[in-house]
């Protein structure tokens, strides 16, 4: 086989492919993570991609990305810049060239620079023809033409010829990073099993990208990353939202409880409910509501039934679950809610990323309405946070709010798959013995007892109307009132002495902290890792519990002089720690729909303790 | 009609009161209804442990409390959905809705109509008494056109719904109508709900005698109760009136009253009631009677067989371990493409 001289050794590479959001670059990336994960790269993923299914072709706003970095190292986030550009038409050219590293790599598809597209993204002139791209290094790539080259006399149509166009990106991206081929062609086959025609289609425009690399040396250069020194086990790559899903599934095995989802679907949660969906023939039950208030109150019913009731969302449908949730809590049930949060307010920016709704999880309830809330920090996270979700709810008998958001929830890491023996246990008692019942009777946890309809002798009533302190019957007085809304309080603060002390990255005292929450954390810690290197006294902190907060927070903030708090919001964790723990804090705020890059938080680190 | 589960326990009316203070007003037609609830349970052949009884807001929603069962008193419009979450968890408890005019029909109007065409195995009980009682007076969305209320001074612009052609057009398997007062009827429709395998709606006719009293007298009145009811009667034709004078017949879709014994008309002219029938139809057509040229039709519209969600969940669940197994943790979390790192 052919290959130029030049073998570029790097420590990790960025790749983005863009193209129309029919072009299947959702399936070029996950194809290619999937080829360096099996090759035991550190890898992070970022699929962006419209909220229109099927925008007009060569618009702007019609562009799907998906963006990959994978490295030799552990990876915690999919790139700043990009190295390598694929882009597949004029827009996603114009769209994606900001993300682009100055002297980085572009490949087109020549193909597709025709007037109308370069018209439709806004080119005035042939970027192409002009030097607009001078800074960078450009290879022109008639992607369209050598498709249906490659597939001439195959039968296809031009329509079902031109959906193949990904596969050769796919080829010519694998040759230029000296990933095997094969591996990749029993992929496809795997994949489109049932459709050996679409399979062999593929297959052969994949070989004529890869060949394409060999013959034409255009390339000056190819790229070559060593395998990242992980710890050993097996591993698989996952989602946020599987995450969740199996998480959830686990809490179910773990508990031996049936596990009961209400849900409606809604960008960027449905994926939780699919994947359960499919999943029957564990101990779960999945129920699409008929709006988001049946699917939290489908939930709540199996709970006071006594199953695991789950209900996931993204913010619109938080607004309207608000007052089920308030429900749950005066009756002490446990619940779990997911919000996947996404750009806000209102419909906002469904399909990208934001961490806007931390203070609706704490605060956005009328009454005095507390419970436990929880945030996990990347995909693989997203497993263990599902389980100590349930693990508080059972044990305090209260609904648990666990945010994820966009970012994480759509985007793939590698995943070290946990031993079933290592994970905790999940105590359920539910209460049968009916001397001395009484409803509202707490617990050392101050939690009330579980009782499941059908146990003989416990007969009673909840619902949503204050309740007398013991008994559970609806009070109205005064001195009960003040009584129940402080025991509310305190069972959920008691919470607090329940959590694993706080770990800190980087220096454990010194001149900053920064600290986290959610899907910030990958940004962060490479920042922080970084400026630790050159002799900086920075340390991270990303707190999984943000309410209550952690027992040890206040002295973990003490051991530094100051404090930064990176959000994609205006200042919610800020606000929260200012008012908590009493401390100064320094901010930095990313509402984009974006996610935070490593380079803007080094940058903020060195302004702040520079 | 339906299959009959009789095997009394012994459980009498007393095990189903609670120690609560009903607090409803003098006269409330609810009562009538706690009480024939209360007689019917006991005899159903269902532990006392395995009833439960949920509701939304609204006077009727106070329900539960009276019900020495298990229960929820939820939040306004949402009793369906809890009910059919907690019967996705437990199939095999015997789950009553108590809901209102207003808890139903207005905010909680979507779940309602999923519930009747889901057919979770259920039974809701709409005590229908046209009026917001808790909030003490304004107009439902059962309230008559024009009708005068806290909120409709000048008179209400909104026309009502009908709940029981709105089940019907939802696709409910069982549909009924009674009344508050006639606790014989009552008690009969609510027997036959309990045996139904299914959704089974019954809208009662109460009368609140704080806000709207008076909204059914000439349903109830001795004087002129036989003229302005249907009594229906699942294989019997349409009759009605004093001396069963009158009969109701439908040519080309529209009702039409026959005097009987005259011009030879007898009831085997008249419309003969199937409340089996596998469309919904012929009950819809009933379903649109009503003053002030027709009787109101009371009695079971509609009563038929098909399979209940919760048992359709159930099958779900068997039929994907017939297929996968029962499925272990360990080959759940390595699913799909996985690789090792020695």
């Amino acid at each position: 086989m052919h290959r130029p001289q030049a073998v570029e050794e790097l420590e990790s590479v960025v790749i983005r492919f863009a193209g129309d959001s029919g072009d299947g670059m959702q399936l070029a990336g996950d194809e290619f993570s999937r080829s360096v994960a099996t090759a035991g790269h550190g890898f992070a993923t970022r699929p962006e991609y419209p909220s229109e299914i099927r925008a007009p072709v060569g618009t702007l706003f019609g562009v799907s990305g998906y963006q990959i970095q994978y490295s030799s190292h552990e990876v915690f986030t999919p790139g700043d810049a990009a190295d390598l550009l694929v882009a597949m038409n004029p827009a996603a050219l114009k769209l994606s060239l900001p993300d682009v590293k100055p002297g980085g790599m572009i490949i087109v598809n020549s193909g597709a620079f025709t007037e109308a597209n370069l018209a439709k993204a806004g080119y005035t002139s042939n970027p192409l023809a002009d030097d607009s791209l001078s800074h960078y290094r450009v290879f022109p790539v008639d992607i369209s033409g050598l498709t249906s080259q490659a597939l001439a006399g195959s039968g296809l149509s031009r329509k079902e010829i031109g959906r193949s166009r990904n596969f050769f990106a796919l080829g010519l991206a694998l040759w230029l990073h000296h990933r095997p081929i094969d591996d990749e062609i029993a992929d496809i086959e795997r994949r489109f099993t049932g459709r050996p025609e679409v399979a062999a289609a593929n297959v052969a425009v994949l070989r004529s990208g890869y060949a394409f690399g060999d013959a034409t040396e255009i390339f000056p250069v190819t790229y070559r990353v060593r395998p990242a020194p992980v710890e050993s086990g097996r591993y698989r790559s996952i989602t946020g939202n599987q995450a969740l899903a199996l998480g959830f599934v686990a809490a179910a095995e773990l508990s031996g409880v049936r596990l009961v989802l209400g849900s409606y679907p809604i960008t960027p949660a449905s994926e939780i409910l699919q994947t359960l969906a499919a999943l029957r023939h564990f101990n779960v039950v999945t129920f699409q509501a008929e709006d988001e208030i049946a699917g939290v109150c489908s939930a709540i019913g199996a709970a006071f039934g006594g199953a695991l009731g789950l209900t996931t969302t993204s913010g619109p449908g938080m607004a309207l679950k608000t007052e089920a949730i308030g429900l749950a809590v005066m009756t002490e049930l446990p619940l779990v809610i997911v919000n996947v949060q996404r750009g806000g307010p209102s419909t906002g920016l469904p399909t990208r990323v934001e961490q806007a709704d931390l203070l609706q999880a704490i605060y956005g309830r009328p009454g005095e309405c507390p419970l436990p809330v929880l945030a996990a920090r990347s995909p693989a996270d997203c497993f263990d946070c599902a389980i100590e979700a349930f693990r508080i709810a059972i044990k305090y008998m209260t609904p648990v709010i666990l945010l994820s958001d966009g970012g994480i929830g759509t985007s793939a890491e590698p995943w070290r798959i946990p031993a079933v023996e290592s994970l905790p246990r999940l105590e359920v008692k539910y209460r049968t013995d009916p001397e001395d019942f009484r409803v509202y009777q707490r617990d050392e946890n101050l939690a009330r007892a579980w009782v499941r309809p059908g146990t003989p002798g416990l007969e009673h009533r909840i619902g949503g109307l204050e309740k007398d302190f013991m008994s559970g019957d609806i009070s109205t007085d005064a001195a009960n009132h003040q009584r129940m809304v402080e025991v509310r309080a305190a069972k959920v603060a008691r919470v607090a002495q329940d959590i694993p002390p706080l770990h800190v990255d980087g220096a454990q005292s010194g001149d900053l902290l920064v600290v986290g929450w959610g899907s910030t954390y990958g940004a962060i810690e490479q920042a922080v890792v970084q400026a630790h290197d050159q002799g900086m006294g920075v340390g991270h902190l990303h707190l999984r519990h943000l309410n209550p907060f952690p027992a040890d927070l206040d002295g973990v903030l003490k051991r530094f002089r100051r404090v930064l708090v990176p959000e994609l919001n205006l200042g919610q964790l800020a606000r929260l720690l200012r008012e908590r723990c009493l401390v100064d804090v320094v901010q930095l705020n990313k509402v984009q729909g974006r996610p935070l890059t490593v380079a803007e938080v080094y940058q903020r680190i060195l302004e702040v303790a520079g | 009609m339906s299959f009959v589960r009789e095997s009394p326990l012994p459980l009498s009316r007393k095990d189903f009161e609670t120690d609560q203070e009903v607090r409803w007003c003098p006269g409330c037609g609810d009562f009538a209804v706690l009480s024939q609830v209360q007689k019917l349970l006991p005899g159903l052949g269902i532990p006392r442990e395995n009833f439960v009884v949920i509701s939304g807001i609204g006077c009727s929603s106070r329900f539960p409390y009276y019900v020495e069962t298990y229960g929820m008193h939820s939040i306004h419009g949402r009793a369906p959905a809890i009910a059919t979450g907690l019967k996705l968890a437990r199939p095999e408890l015997s789950v009553w809705v108590v809901t209102g005019d207003g808890d139903a029909l207005a905010i909680g109007g979507n779940h309602f109509i999923h519930l009747m065409r889901r057919n979770v195995d259920l039974k809701i009980l709409l005590l229908n008494n046209r009026i917001y009682g808790l909030t003490k007076g304004q107009y439902s969305p059962t309230s008559d056109f024009g009708q005068r209320s806290k909120t409709s001074p000048l008179g209400s612009i909104d026309r009502p719904f009908d709940p029981v052609a709105l089940a019907l057009a939802a696709g409910a398997t069982f549909v009924a109508r009674s009344l508050d007062v006639d606790q014989e009827h009552l008690a009969g429709v609510l027997r036959q709900a309990a045996l139904h395998r299914g959704t089974a709606f019954v809208e009662i006719y109460q009368n609140c005698v704080t806000f709207n009293d008076g909204a059914y007298d000439s349903l109830t009145d001795r004087a002129t109760r036989d003229d302005t009811r249907l009594l229906l009667e699942h294989g019997n034709p349409l009759v009605f009136g004093k001396g069963r004078n009158r009969g109701i017949r439908f040519v080309g879709g529209e009702a039409q009253v026959v005097p009987l014994g005259q011009n030879g008309a007898t009831a085997a002219d008249c419309a003969v009631h199937d409340a089996l029938a596998a469309s919904s139809g012929p009950a819809f057509l009933i379903s649109q009677l009503g003053p002030p040229d027709f009787p109101v039709p009371l009695g079971v519209f509609r009563a038929v067989e098909a399979p209940t969600y919760d048992e359709l969940s159930e099958e779900l669940g068997r039929k994907a371990r017939a297929a996968s197994g029962r499925g272990t943790l360990e080959q759940l979390l390595a699913t799909g493409t996985t690789w090792t790192i020695e």
